[in-house]
């Protein structure tokens, strides 16, 4: 004799989970999913939410992209917990590439990245022309730097920037921020400091920030974006057929289209340039 | 008598390393209202689970209606009997709900549990509650929501722990009083746990004296009020004069007894020289001044001595006498306190028929 | 303040319009934490009917871990979840990482002890003599237990309040298990912190204001359920 309570409870809670499609708890067969493994600059800018259901329409195949920070996309690509990588950050690549784990690198486009800081520019960085010259001076000032400390492409490049100016920052003035870069730029904003960003993020939050673009231009800004395949000799599980398709699909006439126009119509410039180089 | 209805055999429980109840062998037979007294944790609420079929002995078999208890017909055997407790716990829904939720158990349409229940509603008088939450009742109201639970399944046997004990006196009276005429009139076989003697002898045909997890003695009501078979027995039934001491004379159905502090004449036929116990209630011993003749009294036995203790018992009051090193406990009631005008040291004369004493032989 | 305001005009304008998108993930949401809490009464309530009303040995480092479990952080469950599900993981052949189902395992190990601890503290507020009482007039194993879940109902829907209450509004293990992708795994928690990052404070405000909604009416009905019955059921003065 069910309490009318309970039974009410019950009743709501199953119609709950039966009032979803079947096909929400069915997992796709495994070789019509593509894991693609991302850095956040990629999905936080929009452009896979235009990429994706483009390529899944034309070949039918299901794509998750899991953004996680460059870091841990090439580390889940050497396990082989994903299919497809898109990463950009080339002095990692470049060893998992030479160890097999990943094959078909193809640096299919690049934007740069720019340092941003508060409009009054303490450490009077925007009169330099040279990235590295900026970190030096950003480090005597002791101005505030929030650095993204998660590990990601851009992550990587701003170590490979404070190497090349020959410093190691030191706290309290230097700040990780452990956090993706939309996150990042906020508590730049909030803080009044410095950071290094890349410029399709900044362009998207631009508007909810207190930060000016401070130098850009300096080669050694260049970001470059790679589409790799984990390798099926590697981890046979991997979908590699799906890896390949999706990695052919971003240089094909119809991607190169979306990816050259993306941003034209919000900021009036191109986020991302076709490939490796200007 | 008629055929066992449910038997114990070799039965024993434990918990740890201690035993709780140890029965070798027991029955209850249809139709009886079997009376199980005892102590406090003397294992009668472990007996009445054992015998509900709500506990698993360790050891030991029990049957029903001839049929042993197994794992598979347990629960159709459980059925087959109801059990009440001191407690009565009800469900949160009103009290005719609560009456039919045995019926319900055994999946009976709502129809025909109404008309099973109504009539015990009526006959235990809560008809008029029906509607009311079982959590508004008192104590009394309650117990009789939980009797009209399980009178309701008629059940081939009734199980009733110590179904009084947890109201104040009027209370109990009256549910007492009532639960006689049901038993009578419906003659359900009935095992009843209790530490009352007063309720053991009223709803009890039978008595059985469960202590430290044996039974010790068990037949007619009667017979175990009277003629407990030794002193543990003798004192949980009310006996609280014990006199040990040995026969020195023997005529054919009376016999003299020698013990410390006197001798007493007692009916049976005894050898000299056999050892035994008598056995007096306080209700027997009557008290009378020193030197005043008795010549009214039919008592045989005379013994003197002294006031230890007085204590007001009720309507009564209990007196503890002294005689030269035995004690003997008497009830007397308030006018004949007053007439002799007790007082603690006091001398006095203890007397008490020959019939009057229960003997129990030692081994 | 400014941004407050258009969040609110911006969440007004995505319920009210009946946003595809918004109306997906706030069905996914429900369905994932729904079906989550739905199992982890189904585990939970019996373990902590167990673990009230018995005794065995081990018990008390069961009970031990049942109230660490009810504090286990999210992000702990969707890591250890993550490392089973993982193609390279124990469990990867069952492809289930990335999907509302991983979501769901993982919610389920967080509501499964709340639901257990709850249920159990529940049952403890019972008589343990009703259960020979139930017995004693006939009652089956089934319809004892029935009958204690009913008795202890109250109790047992903070249980379910909790559980459902705890996942629904947790961002750490969905994030990890499900990776928060369009249209397949994002919930409203991962969406708003999705676009808090992007900078869609408007969207994030309204996805926060639709989550509280939500809570805030389970929340509602199972309290004035509650209230109900304590209105039919006045305790004794």
């Amino acid at each position: 004799m069910p309490g009318p309570t309970l039974r009410t409870l019950v009743l709501v809670a199953s119609a709950l989970v039966l009032g979803m499609p079947l096909s929400t708890w069915v997992a796709e067969p495994a070789n019509r999913i593509i894991v693609l493994a991302t850095g956040h600059t990629l999905r936080d800018s929009g452009l896979l939410d235009v990429l994706i259901p483009l390529f899944e329409k034309k070949t039918g195949y299901v794509v998750r992209p899991i953004a996680v920070g460059t870091g841990q996309a090439l580390a889940m690509g050497k396990r082989g917990d994903a299919d497809v990588l898109l990463t950009h950050d080339p002095e990692a690549e470049a060893p998992l590439v030479k160890e097999g784990y990943l094959i078909n690198r193809r640096q299919f486009m690049h934007n740069d990245f720019i340092i941003v800081g508060p409009a009054q520019d303490p450490a009077r960085i925007a009169r330099t022309k040279s990235a590295a010259t900026a970190f030096r001076q950003i480090a005597e000032a002791k101005v505030t730097f929030v650095s993204r400390g998660d590990d990601s492409g851009t992550h990587k490049r701003e170590q490979a920037l404070w190497n090349a100016a020959g410093l190691s920052p030191t706290r309290p003035w230097y700040v990780e921020a452990g956090q993706g870069m939309g996150a990042t730029l906020g508590i730049a904003s909030q803080k009044q400091a410095y950071t290094l960003t890349d410029r399709a993020t900044f362009l998207n939050l631009q508007k909810t920030l207190a930060l000016k673009i401070l130098l850009e231009g300096d080669p050694a800004l260049l970001n470059l974006y790679s589409v790799m395949e984990v390798n099926p000799a590697k981890h046979p599980k991997a979908n590699h057929a799906g890896a390949r398709a999706f990695s052919d699909f971003l240089i094909s006439d119809e991607a190169r289209g979306l990816i050259r126009d993306y941003g034209k119509d919000r900021f009036g410039q191109p986020l991302y340039f076709l490939g490796p180089v200007k | 008598m008629a055929e066992a209805l449910l038997t114990l055999q070799d039965i024993l429980v434990q918990y740890g390393e201690v035993p709780i109840l140890e029965v070798p062998s027991m029955a209850v037979h249809a139709g009886e209202v079997l009376a199980v007294i005892g102590p406090n944790g003397a294992g009668k609420s472990t007996l009445l689970r054992v015998m509900g079929l709500l506990e698993q002995p360790i050891r030991g078999r029990v049957t029903f209606q001839g049929q042993e208890v197994t794992r598979d017909n347990a629960l159709t055997l459980r059925r087959r009997l109801a059990s009440v407790f001191q407690e009565p716990l009800l469900l949160n829904a009103s009290v005719y709900e609560n009456a039919i939720l045995g019926l319900k158990l055994r999946g009976l349409d709502r129809e025909t549990a109404r008309q099973r229940v109504r009539p015990w509603l009526e006959r235990l008088g809560i008809a008029h509650l029906a509607e009311r939450s079982a959590r508004s009742l008192s104590g009394g109201e309650a117990q009789r929501t939980s009797l009209v639970r399980a009178l309701a399944l008629n059940p081939d046997l009734l199980l009733l722990d110590e179904p009084f004990s947890a109201l104040d006196p009027p209370t109990r009276e009256g549910l007492l009083l009532d639960l006689e005429t049901v038993l009578r009139e419906t003659k359900i076989t009935t095992v009843f746990v209790t530490h009352e003697r007063s309720e053991a002898s009223i709803l009890g045909d039978s008595v059985a004296v469960l202590i430290g997890g044996r039974f010790r003695q068990v037949g007619p009501s009667v017979e175990v009020f009277t003629q407990p078979v030794n002193e543990e027995v003798a004192q949980f039934v009310g006996v609280e004069t014990t006199l040990s001491g040995v026969v020195e004379m023997a005529t054919a159905g009376l016999a003299c007894v020698r013990f410390n502090g006197g001798d007493a004449l007692v009916v049976g036929d005894f050898r000299p020289g056999e050892r035994v116990l008598l056995c007096l209630r306080p209700e027997d011993i009557t008290l009378s001044p020193p030197g005043a003749e008795a010549l009214r009294s039919s008592a045989r036995n005379r013994l003197a001595g002294t006031v230890v203790k007085v204590t007001p018992w009720g309507t009564h009051f209990r007196v503890v006498v002294d005689c030269d090193g035995s004690r003997l406990v008497a009830l007397i009631t308030r006018p004949s306190f007053t007439d002799l005008g007790l007082a603690e040291a006091q001398p006095v004369v203890a007397s008490f028929k020959a019939t009057a004493v229960h003997v129990i032989r030692l081994r | 303040m400014e941004l407050i305001l258009e969040g609110v005009f911006t969440a007004f304008r995505l319920v009210f319009s009946g946003d595809a998108d918004v109306w997906a993930i706030t069905r996914l949401s429900l369905t994932v934490s729904g079906a989550a809490t739905l199992i982890a009464l189904i585990l939970g309530i019996p373990l902590g009917i167990a673990l009230a009303m018995t005794r065995f040995p081990g018990r008390a480092i069961v009970v031990a871990l049942v109230n660490t479990g009810m504090g286990l952080p999210p992000v702990v469950v969707g890591l250890f979840i993550s490392i089973l599900l993982w193609r390279s993981g124990p469990l990867g052949f069952l492809n289930l990482i990335y999907t509302p189902a991983a979501m769901v395992i993982a919610q389920v190990v967080i509501a499964f002890p709340i639901v257990a601890g709850l249920t159990m503290a529940a049952f403890q507020t019972l008589n343990p003599k009703l259960r020979l009482q139930l017995l004693g007039i006939g009652a089956s194993r089934p319809q004892l237990l029935w009958l204690l879940c009913k008795e202890a109902q109250l109790p047992l829907l903070a249980a379910v309040m909790a559980g459902f209450g705890g996942v629904i509004s947790e961002v750490g293990s969905v994030l990890m298990v499900g990776g928060n992708i369009k249209g397949q795994t994002r919930v409203l928690t991962t969406a708003t912190v999705l676009e808090t990052s992007m900078g869609n404070f408007g969207i994030a405000i309204a996805l926060g204001v639709i989550l509280l909604t939500l809570a805030f009416g389970v929340n509602f009905i199972l309290t004035r359920i509650q209230q109900r019955e304590q209105i039919r059921w006045p305790r004794p003065s």
